[in-house]
């Protein structure tokens, strides 16, 4: 409740000096949705930013933030026009493109993938081999980068579905199981499990260095709105910025929304999360390359989800990606 | 008042005081530790008994929850139930369990109907009234873990606490069972059965627990998340890990490990999780894999023990006051007959020895103090007074010396020039005795007009009884004299009338001479003393007369003496001396010695005789320095010039 009052005022400060000062921006206040993947947290901090530092308003876009979730699959929700605009990994971008689904990747966030396996020392997993013949929970929407990484080295598991927690594995349900650097090994470790009982395979460090989030719309509201696309963009990367310099106050952002949303979380989580996000957003630290999709990884992730049978052909990189980036950047 | 720093009173009261107070001190330590210790051994024992009692009330509520859902999976394996059956089933699970809060029976995709994917019948609790969500759905239930996890583990699972979005924002578990079907006599898994449970009674039970003042409970999940906790916004948020992390305490997370690892214990907490520094009791949920603290603020456990020992050091210290000035008081009193005697015996020092010493009516060291003191005050006064007497016949005894010295010097000749009109010698002499009077004399006289006697010699001893003898030798001898006869008689002489009756045994040395002072000759006699030198005026080395060594006068009545005769020069000098000079001590105690007495002589450029006698005793009192004078020096000197015309300068 308090939550919703801090932001009505802010809400409300912004009207009045937009009414003082800005009346043209009041009068055309377009209302824009945006779905972030998942529930809330620090992976989409930038955006939450953007909100509450008045980024997208005073570019004349009134921002509706809609709760993600397993209820609400981004893909889904874009392709029935539920929403404006949604974050998606890049494979799975890839591969609705490639069914004709009519999307267009407007800025890349993520430059590095935070897809992890994690595994249990005491299962005797030290390195890729060990894995044969293992229980291996996966991600059934994310099987692509860790199909490439067994057939790499030529390693038979036995794949469980993973649910959206990493608890089976926390039971010792399985040996390994899929896990997002800045989320679910966090989580294990803020389950008593110490790191240096741990085994990780960054798929990066593999040459399956899959980029993950990335801004999408569908063509049509390109088309239409092209104006709106970037200045969404363009709030979107000037929160992001300002999360990355200001991690205390992004912290503070997300967790009102996590709060109104009654995740459990808590802030040190939530740190962790912001901190790895940065990691794997920034190329050496600099927010230069910020919203960029490079066509190399582009044809990496293609090409793997090509071979791991999930497309026929690797959609054309100029129609699938419509950079909505300032022409100053 | 006795001055309260440095005294006896203050030192004792002080130095007591800082035993007993060690004393005090440690004796106070050893029961506060042990105390203590017995304080949380109760306590341990009294959490460790809440916490088992409270982990049994809820497992015993877990389990009775347990039983429904086990029973239904039980019967699903042995019965086939159709819809009806089956939604009659679940609904009479939720009426005759109002604990539980909802339950599913959920089947794998296709398998309780192949036409339907999702067969999951859901019966749950809205105000009061039994709703169900439908039987077939399309929500995909089988990547939820209260699904996935008992079908992967085989077995029931309570799933970590969530929030229920749908049912009011309650915190919520999920027991679920996996239950299996007989298919070609093969077990397959075909589903599972739950039972939602709303943690709302835990948190109840949870949250009753008092112990102590402030005590309290929480209860945490298998992943370290607060499931029950007195601060609700850790519900559900925070786990004892993020706490752990927040705050970078890893005994905080070791701690938690041990209670997700169903391990049991009492440890002491700092102020990371309860803001207070507390013990805690935890205990594992067997069932659920969750775990109970029971915390309790140690500064709650231990505050009647602070409140006890803040009273001790409150009467303790009043005690220590009231001791101190008991001390004070006592000493005080015990040392007052000192300070009196001190002042009293101050004015003694200053010389007031009629003083009245305090009468001590006790019978210890102070009065034997005082005893001592006035024996010392009236031994004093004593001898005080004998001394006065002694020293006033000291200074009469003085005061008569000091007139015998005036008489003895008074008998010399001491007016020099002695004969002015007489240009043909040159006479000059010193006696400086060595104690008031002295034993050493000299003489000189004119017989006739052309002849003078001297004399000087040296009486054995010393101080009155010498002085005595010497004025007797001394007036015998110019008696003597005058009757115009030679020396060697004026020696026999005055040694018989000395010899008479001499039962002192007194002696003397003499050297006399008389000096024709018209031809230089000169006749002399040597009753043992000390040989003359002579200073002759052709400048050679000054010689030792030529005398007979003869025996003193006043030891031999007959003694027969000799007379010599030689020729003085004009211009030579007879020096005559008694052993005061030659025999003079400096601080080495080497003798000042014959051989030093001619070097001297030998530089003597003079023949004046005063300055030859000045230069001598000049050389005497160089040589001793500040080493006081044992012996008379007496020394004489004679000058013949020959004839009354000026002096002719000696040849040097």
């Amino acid at each position: 409740m308090k939550s919703f009052m801090f932001i009505s005022i802010l809400k409300a400060g912004f009207l009045l000096v937009c009414i003082l000062r800005f009346p043209a921006f009041c009068e055309d206040l377009q209302t824009v949705t945006f779905l972030p993947q998942w529930t809330h947290q620090a992976q989409f901090a930038g955006y939450y930013v953007a909100v509450q530092k008045g980024f997208y308003q005073k570019r004349g876009i009134d921002l509706r933030m809609l709760p993600g979730g397993p209820d609400s699959p981004p893909a889904d929700m874009l392709i029935r026009r539920k929403t404006d605009f949604t974050t998606l990994f890049l494979s799975d971008a890839i591969m609705l493109r490639s069914k004709g689904v009519d999307l267009v990747n407007v800025a890349q966030i993520g430059q590095k993938s935070g897809f992890i396996l994690v595994a249990r020392k005491s299962s005797h997993i030290f390195s890729p081999k060990d894995l044969n013949g293992k229980r291996i929970s996966l991600w059934s929407d994310f099987q692509i980068q860790p199909q490439a990484f067994f057939r790499l080295h030529q390693i038979q598991v036995t794949t469980v579905p993973q649910t959206y927690t990493i608890n089976l594995f926390l039971q010792g349900g399985v040996d390994a199981a899929c896990a997002m650097w800045y989320n679910e090994y966090h989580t294990l470790l803020n389950s008593g499990v110490n790191a240096d009982e741990l085994t990780t395979f960054f798929f990066d460090q593999y040459g399956l260095n899959f980029p993950e989030d990335g801004v999408y719309c569908m063509r049509e509201m390109l088309n239409k709105n092209d104006r709106t696309c970037r200045n969404f963009v363009d709030a979107s990367l000037e929160g992001w910025r300002y999360a990355f310099d200001h991690p205390n106050e992004a912290i503070d952002i997300v967790m009102i929304y996590v709060q109104e949303a009654h995740i459990g979380t808590n802030r040190v989580h939530q740190q962790w999360m912001l901190d790895r996000i940065r990691d794997i957003s920034l190329i050496n630290g600099s927010s230069d390359s910020m919203g960029i999709l490079s066509k190399d990884d582009y044809q990496t992730v293609a090409q793997e989800v090509k071979a791991g049978g999930m497309i026929d052909n690797i959609p054309n990189f100029n129609e699938f990606y419509a950079p909505c980036l300032d022409d100053s950047l | 008042m006795i001055p309260f720093k440095k005294s006896l009173a203050f030192k004792i009261a002080s130095l007591t005081l800082l035993g007993t107070a060690g004393v005090f001190i440690a004796v106070f330590y050893y029961n506060y530790a042990l105390s203590r210790q017995t304080v949380l051994k109760t306590v341990e024992e009294n959490t460790r008994y809440l916490t088992l009692a409270t982990v049994h009330k809820i497992e015993n509520t877990l389990l009775g929850i347990e039983k429904v859902p086990r029973f239904l999976a039980a019967s699903l394996e042995n019965q086939l139930y159709t819809r009806n059956t089956l939604l009659q089933s679940i609904e009479n699970v939720l009426h005759t369990n109002p604990e539980i809060y909802g339950t599913m029976v959920a089947f794998e995709p296709f398998f309780f109907d192949p036409d339907i994917r999702y067969y999951g019948p859901y019966i749950y609790r809205d105000n009061g009234a039994l709703r169900s969500t439908g039987e077939e759905t399309a929500f995909n239930y089988c990547f939820w873990d209260w699904y996935l996890m008992p079908k992967e583990l085989g077995r029931p699972v309570w799933s970590d606490p969530y929030f229920d979005t749908g049912g009011g924002n309650i915190v919520m578990t999920t027991f679920s069972i996996p239950f299996y079907r007989k298919v070609h006599d093969e077990k397959i898994f075909s589903g599972v059965v739950t039972a939602d449970l709303s943690l709302s009674w835990l948190e109840e039970i949870v949250s009753r627990i008092s112990i102590y003042r402030s005590g309290y409970a929480f209860l945490i999940s298998q992943s370290g998340v607060f499931v029950s906790h007195p601060n609700k916004n850790l519900i559900m948020n925070e786990s004892v890990f993020s706490i752990a992390e927040a705050t970078g305490d890893s005994a905080l997370r070791n701690i938690g490990r041990n209670m997700i690892l169903g391990k049991e214990g009492f440890v002491p907490l700092n102020r990371n999780l309860t803001g207070k520094v507390s013990r805690m009791y935890y205990a594992p949920l067997q069932s659920s894999g969750w775990s109970l603290g029971i915390v309790v603020p140690e500064d709650e456990l231990l505050a009647d023990l602070h409140t006890l020992i803040l009273k001790l050091v409150l009467i303790g210290v009043i005690g220590f006051t009231l001791l101190f000035l008991v001390i004070i008081s006592i000493s005080g009193k015990m040392t007052r007959p000192i300070s009196t005697l001190a002042d009293k015996t101050l004015e003694i020092a200053k010389g007031n020895l009629d003083v009245e010493l305090p009468v001590s009516k006790s019978n210890d060291e102070i009065a034997d103090l005082t005893t001592s003191f006035e024996n010392m005050r009236s031994a004093l006064k004593e001898y005080i007074i004998d001394l006065k007497e002694t020293t006033a016949i000291k200074e009469r005894i003085e005061s008569e010396l000091r007139i015998a010295h005036t008489i003895q010097m008074s008998f010399l000749p001491k007016h020099f020039p002695p004969f002015p009109e007489k240009q043909e010698f040159d006479i000059y002499a010193t006696l400086i005795p060595a104690k008031e009077v002295g034993g050493d004399l000299y003489d000189f006289f004119l017989l006739d007009d052309r002849h003078l006697f001297f004399s000087i010699g040296d009486v054995s001893g010393k101080g009155v009884p010498a002085a005595l003898f010497m004025a007797v030798s001394k007036t015998l001898m110019k008696g003597i004299a005058s009757e115009n006869i030679p020396p060697s008689s004026i020696l026999e002489r005055t040694n018989q009338e000395l010899c008479v009756d001499n039962d002192t045994m007194m002696f003397c040395t003499v050297f006399c001479g008389i000096l024709n002072f018209m031809t230089g000759e000169l006749a002399y006699a040597n009753a043992g003393h000390n040989p003359p030198l002579i200073i002759e005026s052709s400048g050679s080395k000054p010689r030792w007369l030529n005398v007979t060594p003869e025996i003193m006068l006043g030891v031999m009545e007959d003694a027969v003496y000799s007379t010599q005769v030689t020729i003085m020069k004009p211009g030579d000098s007879l020096i005559l001396y008694t052993d005061g000079v030659t025999e003079a001590m400096d601080h080495e105690n080497k003798l000042y010695s014959n051989d030093r007495l001619i070097r001297t002589l030998q530089t003597e450029k003079s023949d004046c005789a005063q300055e030859i006698v000045e230069n001598i005793l000049l050389s005497v009192r160089e040589f001793v320095g500040t080493v006081a004078q044992s012996d008379d020096i007496t020394v004489l000197s004679l000058t013949f010039t020959g004839r009354p015309h000026p002096k002719t300068p000696r040849i040097g």
